[in-house]
């Protein structure tokens, strides 16, 4: 069909996108709670998101794979 | 001691499966598609799809700058040599042997036998020219390929980097005792004492940190330093070696060789008899457990490879729309872009050793774990 392996791809992008989104949100809502520990949500909130966006390139590889 | 004979099997399994990385070349997830053959268009289109192909992907030389039909000094390509083991032994030769061809249809003749590229791949050709089938793949074999390609040379060299930097650091500690570190090992300790303090002590715990360190220091700066060299765009770095999906398996299997060979009882009482669970749920969960137990290095596999390689093909991808769009005036919003793009993949570089790292002593804590 045509250009599903694209659709695929897109939609893993949007499965990534609101992961981290909601990522995002928490550590800013933790930041305006606590601003003293802003260094540390910082770091993990980025650790966080290369976990998120692994599992959203293990959908790319496999539209790859598709294509 | 124990300590030293652990360190000598370590070593005896990173030696033998680095072959594992010069064994597997090539290694693409898809075919080139046939249609980018067929160039017929008037303006003959870019074709950015087998340019981003060319660049991720592993190849014979160093195609340095210009296009193969010029000679220097309006194009550069640094050949590297082609090692073979066919049935009449070792054949080896310089990869500009092929003269650039790359469709199969230019053969070298050693020892008696003809071999062809096709896309990146040798072949042993029995005919006059190369077989294929009807899908345009061929159907010629493959003798084994050892040659340094682009990505065993720049693990070749990234090698000699960490020597050289961390064998210096080493020596300087030697010198000047337990003083503040002079030299290079000013700037390797933080990181080192990082990853010994935030990622093997916590997670591994503080009898038992001291056998896996070595690992975990080399997978992450092993790791890191590929990655930032497959950013560089210019020889002698500008090789994917992280993205390519033979490097990241390798050390995968390193790390589940070690997890594997240094689980205790209760790692395996976990994995196929899962303690605190009435005994219908443990013989679901067997062999859930035993699937998650191949799951967690093929995970670490995809993860760098991907974020890697899809980092590189945006860049290239900004870039080619330069050529796609055959304008100058692109250029300036693509660069624009690029620059944002590889500052945020310098990022993604030294994240991703982090997270592998990371997962790694996750996984070796949880094979030593005692029972609590």
């Amino acid at each position: 069909m045509i250009g599903i392996a694209a659709l695929g791809a897109g939609l893993a992008a949007i499965g990534a996108g609101l992961g981290i989104g909601k990522i995002g949100g928490s550590a800013m809502d933790a930041i305006a709670r606590q601003p003293e520990m802003q260094s540390k949500i910082q770091s993990t909130a980025i650790i966080l998101a290369a976990l998120i966006e692994a599992v959203a390139l293990f959908a790319v590889v496999v539209s790859f794979l598709y294509k | 001691m124990k300590l030293t004979s652990f360190y000598k099997i370590l070593t005896l399994v990173v030696f033998i499966f680095s072959f594992g990385i010069a064994l597997s070349q090539e290694h693409n997830t898809r075919e080139v598609s046939d249609e980018s053959h067929q160039d017929t268009d008037k303006e003959s289109k870019f074709d950015i799809t087998s340019m981003i192909m060319h660049h991720i992907s592993d190849s014979h030389e160093f195609h340095v700058y210009g296009n193969n039909e010029d000679s220097f000094p309006k194009s550069l390509t640094v050949a590297l040599p082609v090692i073979l083991w066919t049935g009449n032994g070792l054949v080896t030769f310089m990869s500009s042997e092929f003269h650039h061809n790359d469709d199969g249809t230019y053969l070298v003749e050693k020892k008696g036998l003809k071999f062809a590229k096709n896309h990146g791949k040798i072949y042993e050709v029995k005919g006059s020219e190369i077989a294929m089938d009807e899908h345009h793949h061929p159907t010629d074999s493959k003798p084994l390929d050892f040659s340094i390609t682009k990505n065993v040379f720049v693990l070749f060299l990234s090698a000699i980097f960490l020597i050289l930097i961390f064998g210096a650091a080493g020596r300087s500690y030697g010198k000047n005792g337990t003083g503040a570190p002079k030299g290079i090992a000013k700037f390797v300790e933080p990181l080192v004492l990082f990853i010994r303090d935030e990622i093997a002590i916590p997670n591994i715990g503080e009898k038992h940190y001291k056998k896996y360190i070595p690992l975990l220091l080399t997978i992450f700066f092993f790791v890191w330093l590929n990655n930032i060299f497959g950013l560089i765009p210019f020889f002698p770095f500008a090789a994917n070696v992280s993205g390519n999906i033979a490097f990241t398996l390798t050390l995968s299997v390193i790390v589940f060789i070690v997890v594997n060979v240094s689980g205790n009882k209760n790692y395996w009482k976990h994995i196929f008899w899962m303690p605190g669970v009435p005994i219908p749920m443990k013989i679901f969960l067997a062999p859930i457990e035993v699937i998650g137990m191949f799951v967690k290095p093929i995970s670490l596999t995809i993860r760098l490879f991907a974020n890697i390689t899809a980092g590189h093909i945006i860049v290239l991808s900004l870039i080619g729309l330069i050529f796609v769009f055959k304008s100058v005036a692109v250029a300036p919003v693509s660069v624009m872009f690029t620059l944002f793009i590889s500052i945020i993949e310098l990022l993604v570089a030294a994240v991703q050793a982090y997270i592998f790292t990371m997962l790694t002593s996750l996984y070796i804590g949880s094979a030593i774990e005692e029972e609590h």
